[in-house]
This record gives structure tokens, sequence and C-alpha cells, in this order.
């Protein structure tokens, strides 16, 4: 079973990241599990949400403490919330940010870094980089493809929004891969 | 998709007259995505958006008793707020059909998952039955009208799935046809309760003394007879669909569901999504040559008293693991757990855990613990997990 956590904030997406990366998941054949800690929802708030992707049906209904995976769609949350809590060792670490890897000093962790924000607003004309990042998850993981994301952003939203979502995950999908 | 939108699915397919529901929290995405299926026509119900949730179940019982099929959602304050009409209906023997997705109770004001609201109302006279995953979400609503409506039974249901926890989780579920469901579910045909112009009829009148521990009696015989009704249609719908995707319901439906119970010395009796996570607990237990298993309660009210004590026969050790309390007293699961082994002259130590209270999440740890405790027993009667 692969965990992955997702940190965002309020408005930028990561609940609708995480079931897009469920729907994709299931459509890819595997079975996933997405849900979010729900708080007090205000725009700009911490967000996490999760996902669990199983070759059987899974189970358990507690929260992901210990992430193969995180997805971090706002890299300022690293002075805010203990993003890298209870990872597993060598854990993936995607970041939306124009920083470097080694700027964020995570020693035992695989840390990628983009710059989703850029793509976004080339895209979309705003700063909601959930899409964008799952192009990188894609990337980066090799545990959903690009094709079952499509279909899952086909799903979520209306046509032309999936448009320009899904030219989206495919220019991030490009760049992380080079 | 979300295990919410799995009853909306459910309750699209057993063709509702008349859905009723106050929109605003606690309400869910449950009569969200009901009411984008009446604006554009794919459910011909009448949506009829009240002012409260006692409106709300006031408005079901109004068009039940017209001989219509009806159905509302509701969370925590929203179900306390009903509290009036839930004993107005069951009283008037209307089968209204009921989600009840189960959040705690303020104050402190709190809006995450817990079992105090329904729990709250077991005495009602309403069935109670509950969903471990989105599956059982979906096949237990198809099948509570059909429990419901059946005329030795007639008496309204609710079935609880865990807020959050279980309704805001995407994960996947199947679908039957709806031509299959129509063949398992035909339309409600009214006996009693049919109110016209044409035909004048009082319901719900004054039960003097001289009448009114009759009808109580008829109604809790109702009730104990339900119990059979809803072993058939369990079975007849089990059938019917058999179990599509593996681990998502049990193969079978019945009034428990029996986890590696054979040889089990030491047993979990739990409710509700957390018997997902105690499942993978006692996976592990047992591959290290633990005597281990889970017996989930599905229904609720009726208490499926024989059931139980067959299942927990030759168990030396329980754990209650109860996401509700009673002030005062000790969880409603554990005491009446406690009193079927008294019958059944058992001399199993029974101990009750209390857990994810608003929403605390139950780590995979707690239930390790609560293992480890039970399996050594002789400690505090109730323990809190905090």
């Amino acid at each position: 079973m692969k965990e992955i956590r997702l940190h965002g904030r309020g408005g930028q997406g990561a609940v609708t990241a995480a079931s897009i990366l469920a729907v994709a998941g299931f459509a890819d054949g595997k079975f996933t599990q997405a849900f979010p800690t729900f708080g007090v929802e205000r725009r700009g708030a911490p967000v996490t949400a999760f996902v669990r992707i199983d070759d059987k049906f899974i189970r358990r209904r507690d929260e992901v403490y210990n992430p193969d995976i995180l997805l971090v769609l706002d890299s300022s949350l690293f002075k805010v919330v203990d993003v890298t809590g209870g990872a597993k060792k060598g854990a993936l670490v995607i970041i939306n940010t124009t920083g470097k890897p080694e700027d964020y000093k995570l020693p035992g962790f695989d840390v990628k870094c983009i710059d989703a924000t850029k793509e976004a607003f080339a895209v979309l004309g705003r700063d909601i980089v959930n899409t964008a990042m799952l192009g990188a998850f894609a990337a980066y993981t090799g545990l959903v493809r690009k094709d079952a994301i499509h279909g899952a952003v086909k799903e979520q939203f209306s046509s032309d929004l999936a448009d320009k979502n899904i030219k989206l995950v495919d220019q991030v999908y490009e760049k992380a891969k080079n | 998709m979300e295990a919410s939108h799995a009853i909306s699915e459910a309750v699209k397919m057993i063709k509702p007259d008349v859905i009723a529901a106050y929109p605003i929290t606690p309400q869910t995405h449950i009569v969200e995505r009901l009411s984008e299926y009446v604006a554009n026509g794919e459910i011909g119900a009448e949506y009829i958006r009240v002012e409260s949730e006692f409106a709300a179940i006031s408005a079901c019982l109004g068009a039940e008793a017209t001989g219509v099929r009806a159905y509302t959602s509701t969370s925590s304050q929203g179900l306390a707020l009903m509290f009036e009409v839930l004993f107005i209906v069951s009283g008037m023997r209307l089968p209204i059909g009921m989600t009840v997705v189960n959040r705690a109770l303020s104050a402190p004001i709190n809006i995450w998952n817990d079992h105090q609201d329904s729990m709250s109302c077991r005495d009602s006279g309403w069935l109670q039955l509950y969903a471990e995953t989105a599956q059982e979400c979906f096949d237990l609503t198809v099948m509570q009208y059909k429990i419901s409506e059946n005329k030795d039974v007639l008496l309204p249901s609710m079935v609880g799935l865990d807020g959050f926890t279980l309704s805001h989780v995407y994960e996947p579920f199947f679908i039957p046809e709806q031509k299959e469901i129509d063949d398992f579910l035909p339309e409600y045909v009214p006996t009693h309760a049919i109110l016209e112009p044409e035909q004048p009829l009082t319901l719900g009148p004054i039960g003097f003394p001289s009448h009114y521990m009759e009808l109580r009696k008829t109604q809790v015989d109702a009730m104990e007879g339900s119990l059979k009704v809803i072993e058939k249609v369990f079975k007849e719908y089990s059938e019917k669909f058999p179990a599509q995707i593996k681990g998502t319901r049990p193969e079978t439906y019945y009034h428990i569901e029996e986890y590696k119970m054979d040889d089990a010395q030491v047993a979990f009796v739990a409710i509700g999504s957390v018997c997902g996570s105690i499942k993978d607990v006692i996976d592990v237990l047992r591959s290290k040559g633990e005597k281990v298993g889970l017996v989930k309660i599905v229904t609720y009210r009726p208490f499926p008293m024989e059931a139980l004590k067959k299942s927990l026969k030759n168990v030396k050790k329980i754990a209650v693991v109860e996401k509700a309390l009673s002030p005062g007293a000790n969880g409603p699961v554990f005491e009446e757990i406690c009193s079927l082994l008294f019958e059944a002259k058992s001399d199993a130590e029974v101990r009750n855990f209390i857990v994810g209270l608003g929403g605390r999440d139950v780590k995979l740890d707690h239930i390790q613990k609560i293992f480890d405790m039970a399996k050594k027993g002789a400690g505090k009667k109730q323990e809190w997990m905090f």
C-alpha cells in the first residue's frame, strides 16, 4: 500500500486533488481511498488530505500518519505545520516552489521541486495548483498514469475547465519529466 | 465516489415520491446531490426545502401518511431537533426511510463523527442499521425500504454511516442496474396510511389509557418480528446482487458480520466504519498467532440478541468498542452485550472501550492497545482511548 498526504491551503484544491487522484487510480485498476481532514474551512488555512493506493480494497479508516509520498501545494506551509512529520524514511516530497531541493534541508527524503504556480497562472490565469501538482505526481511517482488523471479531471470539471486543466497536467508532467 | 454519494445514488434508484431536507449544517452532500437530480429531472420526486429538521421529518410524515415513499437525511443536532417527531412517525407506523450521517452532539460545538446522535434515538421505535463501507451505504439504503414497507413491519428505519470518516471518503462501490433495483423494490403500495379526500381517515389520534399499551405492544411485536424480515431481505438482496468488490461488504448480509470468529478467544464488538481498521489489526494479530475476531453489529434495532449470543458463545474476553456513551452508566452497546451474556450464562470478561468521540481519529495503535488490555483483563470496566 502507498500512502499519500497532501498539504495545501484552503482554496488551492488539495481536497479535490485527493479525490481526482483516487478516481484516477481506480480507473488505472488499483484500489484507492481518499479523504480530507475537516477543520474550520477558511481560504488560506492549512488543509490536509489523504490518499491510499493498494491492490486490494482498503479497509482501514485512520488518517495517514506515515506517508510514502508528500504532495506540498504551498511551500510556505513548512513554516506553519510539520509537513514531513511521521513520513517514512526516504519518502518522496513533491513541493510547489521556485526553490531547489537543497533549500528545504530535508535529509533522508527524496525532494522534488516544481513551480506549479507559474504553470497554473500561465494556463488557468490563477494560482489553483491542484491539477498541476497531479501532473508532477504522475511524472515523479509513475503510480498513476497521466491518461487516468485526464479522465478523472474530465469527471471533476465542466468541459472548458477540464480542457485547461488537462493542458496544465500535461505541461507540468513534461516539465517534471525533463 | 464519496460514500455520501453512494446514498444519493441509492435514493435516486429507489424512486422516492417526496424528499424533504434542511440544507444547512449539519447537512451533508447526500441531499445536495439529490436536489441536483430533482432539478435536472433524473428523479421525479417532490423536493421540499424546509426551514428546519423538525419540518423535514414532519413533511416526510405528512407525505408518507398519504401513502407515498418519503426520504430524508440528517446528522447530529438535526436529528436531535427531529426527536419529538421520530416517536410520532413510528407510533403511526409510517415506513419512512432516513439516513443519519453520524456526528457528535454539542456542546462544545463539534461537527465530526461519533454515534451519540442516533444512539440517543435508539428507543424511538425506528429500525437502525449501520454501514461500514460505501457499498454497505448503498445496499442498506435500498434494503431499508424493502424492510420498512413490509406489511408485517411498517416501521420507519434509519441507516447510520460515520460522518467524514465514511461520508466524505472516496472509495469504490458497485451500483446495480435500475431495472434490477425496480425488480427488488417495486413501487410502494400503502395498506394502512392513505389520506385521501374521498375516503376520510384519521391518523395518529388520541390513545386513551385504555388503548395506549395495546398499541405500543403491537409496535414492539412488529419490531421483534422485523428481525426475521430483515434476515430474509438481507438474504434476498445478497443473492440477487452478489458482492462484486471483495472486502466492500459481507458475501451474505446478516444482522451481524463475523470476522475470523471461528476459534476466537478474544472478540471485538463494534459498529460502523471503525470495523475496517479493526479487521486490519486482527489480520496482524492473527499472523502472530492470536485467536482474535470481530463481531460487527449491522442491525442495532431490533437488537439481534440470539445472533450475538451464538457468535460470542465461546469467547473468553470481549472488548466492546463504542463511539457513544451514556453519562452515569456504561456505553449503550456494552450494557446490551452484558445483558445478553448474563442471559446466556457466559463467564466472559467484557470491557467497554470508548473511542472516536467528536471525530477523534481511531488509530490502529488504539485498537492494538484495546486488544492488549482486553486480553490481559482485570482492568477498569470502562476505558477511554484518547
